[in-house]
């Protein structure tokens, strides 16, 4: 879209993008050539001498078995909290919306946890869950349910799938919440002459509701895979024994603790190329505008 | 839509207030753990109401730092810190992209497509996947343990311009072009025009960015290393950090109370725009 009548000036418009351009090019492009860059050098360890490898770095980290370790919990955990924060976030909308006294109380009551940090809310879960002084990790262990997520693997991945869930839960009952408000209320009073609340739901609002889910999806698993790093790194550190080491905190811990910059810009790369997929199947959805 | 000829079932308010309990539970109990002394934590006979030492808590929290076991900075200091860099980070932002999207909307230029194009990439370029390239940039500007070093690299941002350009592109061409038979400059008009237009939208957007600013965290773990820098949010993981049989729980739950405080605070007292920066730029 272009606008018919602009201001004729040459130079002002460089100046004021000036700015935004600086910016993009110091803190973006450039350290992002960086990283295509070092994804194809190996560097011994003192930094001395730099050799150009070509895919090694990609070849390396593709056949590492605690490579793909890493991604199999990142696509486990990403599905677990993408489902658990998706359902609840379309369920409290679909009660809230259900033409019930108080919405915005409950509105007000069920989104502030979106503003909680993924790192403080991580301090809360193992407040709760801590096996020794945690409210609820004590009683299941005086119960008899063994439970330490510093020891067992699968209970850590629960606790930071419920951890980062918990926080996410808010931002899609907000957007389910609108998209249903858009519903035309005559669609929905045609089909209640003849199909319970049930099946007029699934039916007809849902359908109705798919761009919202679809645009939903991509924002749930892009936050999964790259804003859930401060629950992780709060809670479990990424163990115990790798259990909960997500590709981003894989990217952490080998280039800024073990200082392997070849292995992890070429992770890096790989990253990019998952976010500029998610980004481009977002975008060419919103262009379209497909609905049902 | 809501639901035709339907009065007030049992059903919605019993799961919205189950989900609403379920979902304030943790800080339920944080708030109570910050409200007893730190033996009867760590013994894990901690009651399941508020004890007396609440105050005590808290005020050793701000002015304290963490249980005077390690050189952090009182949480007060902590608490300033992420203050100057959410609404840093809020501000900034905003400025640049109000500034881009009005190039880009209101005046036709060489490399025009060009520059948008460059902002819209960074959309797929975040923090997380360049991690140790930015980190050596910063570095080598001489940014690290600076609040610029904290802010700058954090403010470009293709959703803001992409917002406002689309709030420009709804301002009529009529308005424009008798701005300019009235004899108004590109910055006068900008300054008496278009500003005023995009007021709730800058409001808007400051909700949002203040909070994604205030909880920032992997940009300031690897920025500060001067303790005296560290944003609450780090604060409070260092803390969990250290020994786990000598770990204040009562001043950890204390300080968790207080990092969520602000940005809570802004989303329920701004709900309205909190509501409308979050969600209406999607639609």
């Amino acid at each position: 879209m272009r606008r018919r009548v602009i201001f004729p000036n040459k130079v002002l418009p460089y100046v004021l993008l000036a700015p935004q351009l600086a910016v993009t090019l110091v803190f973006f492009f450039w350290p992002a050539a960086q990283a295509l860059y070092q994804s194809v050098l190996i560097q011994d360890p003192f930094g001395l001498r730099t050799q150009f490898v070509w895919f090694e770095n990609f070849q390396a980290i593709l056949t590492d078995p605690l490579y793909l370790g890493s991604a199999r919990v990142t696509l486990l955990f990403s599905g677990a909290v993408t489902l658990l924060a998706m359902s609840l976030g379309l369920l409290f909308a679909a009660m809230a919306d259900a033409g019930i006294r108080h919405t915005r109380l409950y509105r007000t009551l069920l989104m502030w946890p979106y503003a909680v940090a993924p790192a403080v809310a991580a301090s809360l879960w193992l407040f709760v869950f801590h096996p020794s002084i945690g409210v609820l990790g004590r009683r299941l262990n005086a119960l008899g349910i063994p439970w330490d997520y510093k020891l067992n693997g699968a209970q850590a991945l629960l606790l930071v799938i419920l951890a980062s869930a918990w926080k996410q839960v808010s931002y899609n009952f907000l957007f389910f919440l609108a998209g249903l408000q858009a519903v035309p209320r005559a669609i929905v009073e045609a089909a209640s002459i003849d199909a319970g609340p049930a099946r007029r739901f699934w039916s007809i609002v849902f359908p109705l509701l798919s761009p919202t889910t679809f645009f939903l999806l991509v924002v749930n698993l892009v936050y999964a895979f790259f804003e859930t790093f401060g629950v992780i790194h709060a809670l479990t550190g990424g163990g115990p024994v790798k259990a909960t080491e997500t590709l981003i905190y894989k990217v952490y811990s080998d280039g800024v603790i073990n200082l392997d910059l070849g292995s992890s810009s070429a992770q890096s790369v790989v990253l990019m190329a998952i976010v500029i997929g998610l980004t481009a199947v977002q975008f060419r959805f919103v262009e379209r505008k497909v609905h049902y | 839509m809501g639901t035709p000829g339907r009065s007030d079932g049992w059903l919605p308010h019993l799961v919205l207030t189950v989900g609403v309990v379920v979902f304030a539970f943790p800080i339920y109990f944080a708030l109570i753990g910050s409200s007893h002394d730190a033996a009867s934590i760590a013994t894990g006979r901690m009651p399941l109401w508020p004890g007396p030492h609440a105050l005590a808590n808290y005020w050793q929290a701000l002015t304290g730092g963490s249980g005077l076991r390690i050189s952090a900075a009182p949480v007060g200091r902590q608490m300033l810190n992420s203050l100057f860099m959410a609404v840093g980070i809020a501000v900034g932002k905003i400025a640049i992209s109000v500034l881009s999207a009005y190039a880009v909307v209101f005046f036709q230029f060489p490399l025009r497509r060009t520059c948008f194009w460059m902002i819209f990439i960074t959309l797929m370029l975040p923090v997380e996947v360049r991690i140790i390239p930015t980190y050596k940039v910063v570095s080598d500007l001489g940014m690290i343990n600076t609040m610029a070093g904290l802010t700058i690299p954090l403010i470009a941002s293709a959703t803001a311009t992409l917002l406002f350009r689309q709030v420009f592109l709804t301002i009529p061409d009529e308005l424009t072009e008798a701005a300019k038979i009235d004899g108004a400059g590109p910055m006068r008009f900008f300054w008496q025009i278009v500003l005023p237009l995009s007021k709730t939208n800058i409001a808007a957007l400051f909700v949002i960015l203040f909070i994604y600013g205030w909880n920032q965290y992997l940009w300031p773990l690897l920025i500060t290393t001067d303790r005296q820098m560290e944003t609450v949010v780090i604060g409070i993981v260092k803390m969990i950090g250290t020994s786990d049989a000598q770990t204040d729980w009562n001043i950890i739950m204390a300080t968790a109370m207080l990092a969520m405080l602000p940005p809570v605070a802004v989303v329920v007292f701004l709900q309205h725009w909190f509501v409308k920066g979050l969600v209406e730029p999607e639609k």
